[in-house]
């Protein structure tokens, strides 16, 4: 940080020399114009001044920037500068108007830089810069356009700058640049250039059309028709994208349940409780790295994983032993004790925590998104969970599937007094897959912690979801699970996008009562003698 | 529920008598009793445990310096546990049973209007200190928060300024109930008023504990499309973090499109890895971020009192705008008492009127002497990387209350009040 303020001091000390000759005597004007519209004109028009702009902008980020009747000043170490002179003003530094930043000014100084870098920066920079100006192309900034595109190589570049060309030159009074530039637009994917088209295709009030020319007419009405095809497609790809996503939030909630009450039959209330207590074990580890391994801060979901999992099991396995022994068979005592415990357990992390929500920083790589298809941008945690959903899913059917152990589950879980006969230590069995449901569970909490509150009663909102997936799939089956999740999701993402949140969640429950009512074992239900 | 509900019950108790150390059988006629009616278990804990804390400590501050007319004060907290009818239950405790001479309490509208039948039967006196919707005014009633015209108004005027941005088009995002739906209702009417068209309007409501905004967030995006956009929330609660993270992480920047919200402040962004939400805002009547002699000393006097009643994570204890009103009304109701010269309601309740008190806003804060409403100063803040707010706009002076809004159809007859 020093050296980076250390550098700016001296760009701006060699720059505000520099400075005086290059900016244009009405932009100084403006900076220091006490009308804020005209200070964000000025600001703007930084974008081609080059270096001088730079040394502006850095000056207005630190805050030194100011109005001093009337005159724009820059104060730096309690003395006061003009800003197209450099000469020392006699003023207190106090007097000086510096002018406070928000979001519109901001927005005017992105602007300028993006103008700045798109002249100098590195290939990527560059891009960057085009796609900024691409929201804010104004008629100001045309002229920056033409110079870049006479040397600008790199088509992708040339491209957006193109595109932002084209937008500023819809206006103009050429038709041929008019149809030059409905006929670029028509590439674009940016549902914001369809309102910039329409006008083209519309009459004005005496019924005459705003645009003379019936070429330029048709080729907006073809360019209208190719963006909206491209917006609908991108509209119902992100669409399912998010019903999956949903659906994947709720397998890695449901998961869990599937195992402990799905496939051992215990009504587990305390299931929303374990999700919980694998948020808080990511916590913990989240504040472990930020202590000890700054450095590695990034990567602490990844150790996270194994923590949660032990964490949560560790809790599982001492409810399982303490109290679920006692009354297996015995659904509705499970089902009173297990919400005792749940209690217990909200209070214990209200007691220890404190009652607020907890801060989980997203890592860098899970923050952003990814634009698969232009408007179809896909954000990176959502994808990470997804990928991570499906990687439990593996994990728990190569479990049950392909180990001793699971063997075991799923013959204890069938037969348990036959189980016995053979051999098989039905009571350990039966901890160690309560443990493994609940371990399970963690995963789930950890998961949801980068997406979701954490806070002592978070289980208590997926608790009514898990069950959903569980008995929508049908009980005693991880596949039933999976499928009613993705589907749940899906469906329920279509209907919000048709009727909003509330009717979707409405419709959603009346659709799994109708469902259950009409198929009480789910989507799928065990065959034969073992589903009883 | 039973169950819940006594083992909530004990813990509370519990709870309450460890943290204020209620010296049992106090000596009554030394003391005036002073009730605090906030959930301190359940959703609502997040927000109404803090302003349990600010009302012991202003009790604790106002008994050091001498008590009320030489009497001290003492607090009875009760926890009706985020449940809307235990509120009335512990209110008519309060009033019938402890007979306190005043409540401070409430937070969501629902707890507010499930209690008033209480208070005007047996003539309680209730100070409520957070925003709300308006469109009441209850003569045992004080309101320490703001009327939409103290907050969502003038907010609204901001986005439409040059300096906000000059947004043309409006998206009204909200959990549903009471108070998004009013405020929202209100919005629309003034927005109208001010030219903007109803295609240029957006209403949106989530279930509350809605997590899941990928739908809402690719909406704003593509109704942004069609103009400068910006969003008014009145999402409250836990719904906010995976709001602003959603839109964070689809690329939405307070540059593009912000989102300015009336149930966001620094309690509630303590929970929140601040980062996605850098350049958006906030409206309220006060902030921690303020600096003046007043609140100076108001956010210290917290800090060391968070520390010393061992209040979880003391070090990074926050103050914010209920918290505030809280602080006012205790302190205006100490001076009404002291005017009146008896804590009796009907007396106090005259006494109420004209009040000023220098608040930690900055502000002389007054008691319209009629409305039973405070003239506000309206704050407008960006929120910072560290989760405070930076002041980006602020009224001269303070406004006064509009509890019935000209912008709600039938008030018309209101708007002396």
């Amino acid at each position: 940080m020093p050296t980076g303020l250390l550098r700016t001091f001296l760009l701006l000390v060699c720059l505000i020399g520099t400075a005086r000759a290059e900016l244009d005597p009405a932009v100084v004007d403006g900076l220091g114009a006490s009308d804020f519209q005209r200070r964000v004109v000025a600001i703007e028009a930084l974008a081609l001044a080059g270096e001088a702009g730079a040394a502006v902008v850095a000056a207005i980020e630190a805050g030194e920037f100011g109005a001093y009747a009337g005159r724009a000043v820059v104060v730096r170490g309690g003395a006061v500068m003009d800003l197209s002179s450099g000469e020392t003003i006699d003023a207190a530094a106090a007097d000086v108007a510096l002018l406070r930043l928000n979001n519109r000014l901001r927005r005017a100084l992105a602007t300028a830089k993006a103008g700045i870098a798109l002249q100098a920066g590195s290939d990527a920079e560059r891009l960057a810069a085009a796609r900024t100006l691409l929201g804010d192309a104004s008629e100001a900034l045309l002229p920056l356009f033409e110079r870049v595109l006479e040397h600008e190589e790199v088509d992708a570049i040339r491209d957006v700058v193109l595109q932002a060309a084209a937008r500023v030159e819809l206006a103009s009074p050429d038709a041929a640049r008019r149809l030059q530039a409905v006929t670029r637009l028509g590439a674009s994917a940016d549902p914001a250039v369809i309102p910039m088209l329409r006008p083209f295709v519309s009459r004005d009030a005496t019924g005459q059309w705003i645009e003379p020319d019936p070429a330029v007419r048709g080729i907006a009405e073809a360019s209208i028709g190719a963006i909206e095809r491209r917006v609908a497609f991108a509209r119902q790809a992100a669409t399912v994208f998010s019903g999956l996503s949903l659906g994947s939030i709720l397998l890695l909630a449901a998961l869990g349940l599937a195992i402990t009450f799905g496939v051992m039959g215990v009504i587990n209330m305390a299931h929303g409780e374990l999700l919980m207590v694998g948020a808080y074990a990511t916590f913990v580890v989240q504040g472990l790295f930020r202590m000890h391994l700054p450095g590695w801060f990034d990567w602490y979901v990844v150790a996270a994983i194994p923590a949660a999992f032990l964490a949560a099991a560790a809790v599982g396995m001492l409810m399982e032993r303490s109290v679920l022994r006692f009354l297996y068979g015995r659904p509705l005592e499970s089902l009173l004790a297990t919400w005792g415990l749940s209690l217990v357990l909200i209070q214990t992390a209200r007691v220890t925590f404190g009652p607020q929500n907890l801060e989980l920083a997203n890592p860098s790589w899970m923050s952003g998104s990814v634009e698969l298809i232009p408007g179809l941008a896909l954000p990176w945690n959502r994808i990470v969970i997804l990928g991570f959903a499906v990687f439990v899913l593996a994990l728990i059917w190569l479990t049950l599937q392909k180990t001793r152990l699971g063997l075991f589950v799923r013959a204890v879980t069938q037969n348990r007094p036959m189980a016995g006969c053979v051999g098989v230590p039905t009571a350990r069995v039966d901890t160690l897959a309560f443990a493994i449901g609940a371990g399970v569970a963690g995963l789930g909490g950890l998961a949801l912690s980068q997406i979701a509150n954490v806070g002592p009663a978070m289980g208590q909102g997926y608790i009514v979801d898990s069950f959903m997936v569980v008995v929508l799939g049908g009980v005693g089956q991880l596949a039933g699970a999976v499928w009613a999740a993705f589907g749940l999701g899906v469906v329920a993402k279509f209907l919000e996008g048709w009727g909003g949140a509330v009717i979707a969640k409405i419709l959603v429950l009346v659709f799994i009562i109708a469902f259950i009512q009409k198929r009480p074992q789910g989507l799928f239900a065990l065959k034969g003698r073992a589903a009883d | 529920m039973q169950t819940r509900r006594t083992f909530i019950k004990a813990l509370a108790l519990s709870a309450s008598i460890a943290a204020i150390g209620v010296p049992l059988g106090a000596h009554a006629a030394e003391t005036i009793k002073v009730g605090i009616l906030h959930s301190l278990s359940g959703t609502m804990a997040i927000s109404e445990t803090a302003l349990k804390n600010v009302a012991l400590m202003t009790i604790e501050e106002i008994n050091a310096a001498g008590g009320v007319m030489g009497k001290q004060l003492e607090p009875v907290v009760v926890d009706p546990a985020s449940d809307w009818p235990l509120f009335a239950e512990r209110a008519r405790q309060l009033l019938a049973q402890d007979k306190v001479a005043v409540v401070f309490g409430c937070w969501t509208s629902v707890s507010r209007k499930s209690v008033l039948p209480v208070f005007s039967e047996l003539n309680g006196l209730l100070f409520y200190p957070v925003q709300y919707e308006g469109e009441e005014l209850e003569k045992n009633v004080f309101y320490t928060g703001a009327a939409p015209n103290q907050q969502a108004i003038p907010a609204v005027e901001y986005l439409m300024s040059d300096e906000g941005g000059g947004a043309k088009r409006y998206f009204l995002l909200g959990t549903d109930y009471v108070y998004p739906r009013t405020t929202n209702k209100i919005l629309r009417a003034f927005l109208k008023s001010k030219g903007v068209a109803d295609k240029d309007i957006e209403e949106v409501y989530t279930p509350f504990g809605h997590s899941d905004y990928q739908t809402i967030v690719a909406n704003i995006k593509r109704f942004a499309a069609g103009g400068k956009t910006a969003v008014i929330s009145t999402i409250n609660g836990d719904s906010n973090v995976p709001f602003y993270r959603e839109l964070g992480n689809a690329g939405l920047a307070a540059t593009d499109v912000p989102v300015v919200a009336f149930s966001v402040g620094e309690e509630e962004l303590r929970g929140v890895d601040t980062k996605p939400l850098v350049g958006h805002l906030a409206a309220w009547n006060y902030f921690m971020s303020l600096e003046n002699p007043q609140n100076t000393a108001f956010v210290a006097k917290y800090r060391a009192w968070a520390k010393a009643n061992g209040v979880p994570n003391a070090d990074s204890v926050v103050t914010n705008d209920p918290m505030e009103a809280t602080y006012v009304g205790i302190h205006m109701w100490k001076q009404a008492v002291e005017k009146a010269g008896t804590t009796d309601v009907d007396a106090v309740i005259g006494a109420m009127g004209g009040q000023t008190f220098q608040a930690p806003s900055g502000f002389t804060l007054t008691m319209d002497p009629t409305n039973h409403h405070l003239h506000k100063p309206v704050l407008i803040g960006e929120v910072r990387a560290d989760g405070q707010f930076d002041v980006v706009w602020q009224t001269s002076e303070p406004i006064r209350a509009q509890p019935w809004s000209p912008f709600i159809e039938g008030n018309e007859a209101r708007q002396g009040l």
